[in-house]
């Protein structure tokens, strides 16, 4: 019996996710020996071309990362779903839309004006951008498109797994690479090493009653080690986060930003931190609770740091003008 | 053809206890207010998470009432005070988001203020009315086109093609 295929590939992230898969050490061996790699372009040299001569679903296992912020993007997530029997999000960028899915805040066009021509180090003066053809002596060029509206791998195609986390645990990854060789996988649509509650029961931090007259962004404040982070006025998105990570940042004396995504049966990350956010306000006048919320700088930074793509409204408005 | 003035959807979320039976009220003294208002009855005001409003708007409202009991006045002792406490922070994400404050309004109507509820659907209307269609709809559809574009994109053969 042939081995069976892998593909890996990333899509719109940092690459920490690459660097998640090999957090699995030597294993990666027994990867190399158990699969026949056949996409990877972070690690090993391949070809479009020769993912596109595969048959369909001839690949096993798919660890797809990243959002789909160009045409490249989606175009391979949509070769991969055709090539792949199991297509897993991988990260959180694949799952919600992650970091990139805060470019949702802003359009192709003004993207490009602070990219190309505002940012200090940028010297542009013809204001040239980047054209998706372009007639060289040697023949045309292309560029693939870039979008105004960053997706999820979830919202271009249709995903068996997820595995939440900027970047995935270790174990986890080893224990989605097992149940595949194994043949031993849950039902479709699982969270694979995710848990199904939230941060705050895997939090090993006392927890009273919240009653709070400020909030604090985490770099204003050193937090005490044994209470709450809420409960000190800091902002915390463990109400809102899936579990699964053991509360990895919180006991690094840091609050949680919420990448494990939404728990489960919540289909805004944003709205439910904002309510839990609200609800701890020690004050029942509407001066004062105006006052405490100046401490919540940036509300979409702050609450859809990780789910702005596959939040409700998904993103900022495009104004018409802006458009034409 | 006569051109139809834009009339907007508005959501209203009425606690059951005071808001709702305030527009009852409205309805039964026969006082008229525009009929734009869809009516939502809630429990109580608290009970309005802002999934509910966020989800308001993408399927096509243009704008949204939240009402409930006077402050002190809440059958459950304090719901009133969690929606006054998170009402700012929605507002403040609504126009991150690019949509008008004055699309959205908390009003504490009670029991008895039929006139109150009255006055204010009127006057929130007319507000809306001037902002005109938020129409998230649209927004959706920007979002499909790429894959129109994709599709276009896909060189006509004969082009040599050089890969970077």
């Amino acid at each position: 019996m042939s081995k069976p295929k892998l593909a890996l590939y990333w899509a719109a992230s940092c690459g920490g996710c690459e660097i998640a898969v090999l957090e699995i050490k030597e294993k990666i061996l027994d990867v190399a020996n158990v699969f026949d790699i056949v996409l990877w372009p972070c690690v090993m040299d391949f070809k479009y071309e020769d993912l596109e001569k595969l048959g369909n679903k001839e690949i096993d296992l798919c660890l797809f990362n990243g959002a789909i912020r160009t045409s490249e993007h989606e175009h391979l997530a949509k070769l991969l779903r055709d090539k792949s029997k199991v297509m897993v999000a991988y990260g959180t960028c694949a799952c919600e839309g992650g970091i990139p899915g805060l470019a949702n805040e802003f359009d192709k066009k003004s993207i490009f004006q602070r990219v190309y021509v505002e940012t200090p180090s940028t010297y542009n003066p013809d204001k040239k951008f980047p054209e998706e053809n372009y007639d060289m002596p040697e023949g045309k060029i292309h560029l693939p498109a870039f979008y105004d509206t960053v997706r999820s791998l979830k919202q271009t195609v249709q995903v068996e797994y997820f595995i939440p986390g900027c970047p995935p645990l270790e174990k986890t990854t080893w224990k989605a690479l097992e149940a595949v060789i194994k043949g031993d996988l849950p039902p479709v649509g699982s969270f694979l090493g995710a848990g199904d509650k939230t941060v705050c029961e895997e939090c090993p931090r006392k927890k009273e009653e919240k009653k709070i007259k400020g909030f604090y962004r985490s770099h204003l404040k050193i937090p005490e080690p044994e209470k709450c982070l809420l409960e000190q006025g800091i902002i915390c998105a463990g109400p809102a986060t899936r579990s699964g990570c053991e509360a990895a940042c919180i006991k690094a004396n840091l609050p949680c930003w919420g990448c494990y995504g939404p728990p489960p049966g919540v289909s805004d990350v944003g709205a439910k931190f904002m309510s839990a956010l609200a609800s701890v306000i020690d004050s029942d006048d509407e001066k004062e609770v105006n006052k405490i919320l100046e401490g919540i700088v940036d509300p979409i930074g702050t609450f859809y740091r990780f789910g702005l793509a596959s939040s409700i409204l998904r993103r900022k408005k495009i104004s018409q003008e802006k458009k034409e | 053809m006569i051109q139809k003035e834009f009339e907007p959807k508005i959501v209203g979320f009425l606690c059951t206890w005071c808001s709702y039976t305030g527009a009852d009220m409205a309805g039964t003294s026969r006082m008229k207010y525009p009929p734009n208002i869809l009516i939502v009855r809630v429990m109580c005001s608290g009970r309005v998470d802002p999934t509910f409003v966020l989800k308001a708007f993408r399927e096509g409202a243009d704008g949204v009432l939240i009402a409930g009991c006077h402050p002190g006045d809440c059958h459950y002792i304090n719901g009133n005070m969690k929606t006054m406490r998170r009402y700012p922070l929605l507002v403040k994400l609504l126009e991150s988001f690019g949509i008008e404050n004055k699309r959205i309004r908390l009003e504490w109507v009670s029991a008895a203020e039929g006139e109150k509820f009255s006055n204010v659907v009127k006057d929130f209307t007319s507000v809306v009315k001037k902002l005109g269609p938020l129409n998230w709809k649209a927004i959706e559809n920007q979002i499909k086109p790429a894959e129109i574009m994709v599709e276009k994109e896909k060189p006509s053969p004969g082009v040599e093609e050089v890969r970077i």
